[in-house]
């Protein structure tokens, strides 16, 4: 008996948490629907007024509405009127609340699933690009090789250079090349203002995109400060096999029309225990990747206590002032450890090493 | 003076006009409006078809002139709100004949504001997701938030004044009207019976809405000037942007609604009722938020250009002397300027002047907003090449198909619906006329 009458009390609690709960989500997510079924109520209450007051034949004259307003704005609303109103709202309410429910029943697509790791510790990617160790590949009389591997890893569409090597101006005479990859904020502008939440960071400190989720809205490239994002404005021109994969938002293959998409960190490969592609291609081993967590990090060939590498060499991020708090650290240089002269300017331009494009796609300038 | 039953006659006439007679004018003026809508429905099929990628955008400046219409349309979506509720709030009785336009001015902008947002998506076949995944953090969907309001609200401030004009319109054009069309009439008369009750309850339902629209309608352009404010570019950042885009919103509503009205008063013969009173008035209005945009335009750039932080001075090169220049130039002495000096010449001060001087706002404003969206997204920001953005012919035509939506959907409301609020205008004529002659005045029927 009184294990029934438990049961019964645990239920209950039960039972009226989960309503508690639903009604506390509802609110906050709804309240402009909440707005909206309260006019419409009015509405509707107001229409029956008119009915019920359709009868009456009183003629006596009316003042003005501004002064109606302000004497009988308390007496508008009785409790009629308004329990009438209530109960409208609700009828209302229900209907928009279970739309979205329905609605991702009836065409909701399938949410790429993303594999959280099962270590204890969470990883905490980091990129270190050493300026001092980048030529743009001018030395090899080559487009910058980190972008061409990235490019040919991701089977990213043309003309996306998901780490792009831009020619900054140096203080003094010369430049120096920036190889520029997302920059995996922190305080990510571009997940800020995601409207869908299709562009999101992981607890990993990356900022990943579902491309299956993404409305094409772009107020995430207006947000980015570092030019890091690209659409996919027509059918994206890649080679023919990258349709065939099965679509991962972690290598962001096949390439979906109407969709943003940029550097994801390449976190399926570290994973797999290798490093990003232009980590792999640099000729210089300029670029670094590893783990802020266990302050360690790799180019390949060498090992670096990350804090002692960034603090030794007067690392900087980009925009700092902007208070995004990258994960991209540069090493202020112009090439000089590999003997690059700074007077000698210009890169050659990528090219994108698929000689054949799948059906239907079309290319377009930046 | 003429008694009121004879001038209300005469109104009652002249309201019904549009229903009874359709000159093949009218015929082919819609038949030209849907012609460009057709065509604007088709450009969009090919940019569904073939993706975005038939327009002039790009990465770099990846907002382009279908993002100009939705906030120039839902910047003209103030005019109702402005002369309609303001007003009434103001017991300024002479916009009771104008205030119908303006209002239905708001419902069409909006709704044409709001389709703008949904061309320029990449997946419009996705748009459910913002219901479905929609994240309270984001400006776009405070954005759809204060649009599904005000686009709602604005429908109610549109329909309850309207209720004793249905009345009147469902008592005489049932007996010829198709059944159809009597029927809706009277659904939508809400059995109005004109009778002491009904009117107490019309006065204040109309009264709470008046009130209600008006935050509704601040807080939507506010939050549309977010959308590019809540970003990290140097020519958005900036905190006046919300009352910039209200401003310029009242500014450019005003001009349309005088546009509108004086097109509807020639084709309708509305001369009696919409007079040249009525221009002057909103031309003074005009001019008076001219002088607020010249403000707020210079609190922006002289803030910004004494200063001249990195990356301004591209911005103010852009603007000032390069190459947005000739029309920068355009807006700021065509569109803020010549209203206001318009205005203070008496000889400009007729219809005719008034409406060069709302022609003038309107195109201002436009290059306006379509400043404000491209050359805040054209300043580099990382060391390339300012990239470049010219409208293709699909744009173009996606464009003037909004342009003749919104005609359209004015021309075909006229057809239907009272564009003139009788009962507001017989109940203050017979206040006017009970002030003058002491004698008691006949109800109207």
């Amino acid at each position: 008996m009184r294990r029934t009458v438990r049961l019964d009390g645990a239920l209950a609690g039960v039972v009226l948490s989960g309503a508690a709960a639903i009604a506390a989500a509802a609110l906050l997510q709804s309240l402009f629907l909440v707005f909206i079924s309260l006019i419409w109520a009015a509405v509707f209450g107001f229409a029956w007024s008119l009915r019920r007051a359709a009868a009456d034949d009183d003629h006596a004259s009316q003042p003005g509405a501004a002064e109606l307003v302000v004497r009988d704005f308390g007496t508008f609303i009785d409790r009629r009127t308004a329990l009438r109103m209530v109960g409208l709202s609700a009828l209302l309410y229900g209907p928009f609340r279970a739309m979205p429910v329905v609605l991702e029943r009836v065409v909701g697509g399938s949410q790429g699933a993303l594999q959280q790791p099962v270590a204890a510790r969470i990883r905490q990617w980091t990129m270190i690009i050493d300026l001092r160790r980048c030529d743009g590949c001018q030395s090899i009389d080559s487009p910058p090789q980190c972008t061409l591997a990235c490019i040919e890893g991701h089977l990213a569409p043309e003309p996306m250079e998901w780490i792009e090597v831009f020619e900054a101006e140096l203080e003094g005479e010369g430049t120096r090349f920036l190889p520029t990859p997302c920059q995996h904020c922190q305080n990510p502008p571009c997940v800020n203002v995601c409207p869908v939440a299709a562009t999101f960071s992981t607890p990993e400190g990356l900022v990943l995109i579902d491309q299956d989720r993404c409305i094409g809205c772009r107020i995430c490239m207006a947000a980015c400060p570092y030019d890091r994002r690209f659409f996919n404005w027509g059918e994206p021109p890649v080679p023919p096999e990258a349709r065939l994969a099965d679509y991962d938002l972690e290598v962001q293959t096949p390439a979906r029309k109407g969709t943003v998409m940029k550097c994801d960190f390449c976190p399926d490969m570290v994973r797999a225990g290798t490093l990003p592609y232009c980590i792999q291609a640099c000729p210089n081993d300029a670029i670094y990747y590893g783990d802020l967590e266990e302050d360690i990090a790799s180019n390949g060939v060498d090992v670096v206590s990350i804090t002692r590498f960034l603090a030794d060499h007067d690392a900087f991020r980009l925009k700092e002032e902007l208070g995004t708090q990258p994960r991209v650290f540069y090493i202020p240089g112009h090439g000089e450890e590999v003997g690059r002269d700074p007077q000698r300017s210009g890169r050659l331009p990528t090219r994108w090493p698929w000689t054949r494009q799948a059906e239907g796609s079309t290319t377009w300038s930046r | 003076m003429e008694p009121l039953s004879a001038w209300r006659a005469r109104l009652e006439e002249t309201t019904l006009g549009p229903t009874r007679r359709t000159t093949p004018a009218y015929y082919a003026f819609v038949g030209f409006l849907l012609a460009v809508l057709g065509w604007g429905i088709y450009a969009y099929y090919v940019q569904v078809r073939d993706g975005l990628v038939v327009t002039g955008m790009n990465d770099r400046i990846s907002w382009g002139i279908y993002i100009t219409m939705f906030v120039f349309f839902i910047g003209i979506s103030h005019a109702g709100t402005l002369i309609s509720a303001i007003l009434r709030v103001s017991n300024a009785t002479w916009r009771t004949p104008i205030t119908r336009m303006a209002e239905f001015i708001t419902v069409v902008a909006l709704t044409t504001g709001a389709i703008f947002v949904i061309v320029d998506l990449g997946r419009p076949d996705r748009l459910a997701n913002v219901l479905i995944h929609g994240r309270w953090q984001s400006p776009i969907v405070w954005d759809v938030t204060a649009v599904a309001t005000y686009l709602t609200a604005s429908v109610v401030y549109l329909y309850l004044p309207m209720i004793p004009d249905l009345a009147f319109f469902r008592d005489r054009l049932a007996t010829k009207a198709s059944s159809v069309k009597a029927r809706v009439y009277k659904v939508l008369a809400l059995d109005w019976k004109n009778t002491g009750r009904q009117k107490t309850s019309l006065h204040r339902a109309i009264a709470i809405m008046m009130i209600l629209i008006i935050p509704i309608a601040v807080s939507v352009h506010t939050v549309v000037s977010w959308i590019f404010a809540m970003t990290l570019r140097e020519a958005w950042n900036s905190t006046i942007f919300g009352f910039f885009f209200v401003a310029g919103a009242i500014f450019s509503g005003i001009a349309t609604l005088i546009i509108v009205m004086a097109i509807l008063r020639k084709v309708y013969r509305l001369e009696e009722y919409i007079t040249e009173r009525h221009f002057v008035y909103l031309g003074y209005l005009l001019a008076a938020m001219a002088g607020v945009m010249i403000y707020a335009n210079i609190s922006e750039y002289v803030t910004t250009g004494f200063k001249l932080e990195e990356g301004e001075e591209f911005l103010f090169r852009q603007l000032f002397v390069d190459e947005f220049a000739p029309f920068f130039w355009f807006y700021l002495i065509g569109g803020l300027l010549l209203p206001v000096a318009l205005m203070f010449i008496r000889r400009f001060r007729t219809v005719g002047g008034i409406v060069v001087a709302a022609v003038f706002v309107d195109v201002g404003m436009w290059l306006e907003r379509y400043f404000i969206v491209v050359t805040g997204l054209r300043a580099p920001l990382l060391p390339y090449e300012p990239a470049n953005y010219a409208p293709t012919w699909v744009e173009w035509s996606i464009t003037a198909g909004g342009f003749a939506l919104f005609a359209l959907m004015i021309t075909l409301f006229v057809k239907f619906f009272p564009i003139m609020a009788v009962w507001e205008m017989t109940e203050e004529r017979s206040e006017v006329l009970a002030a003058r002659a002491p004698s008691p005045v006949e109800e109207p029927a």
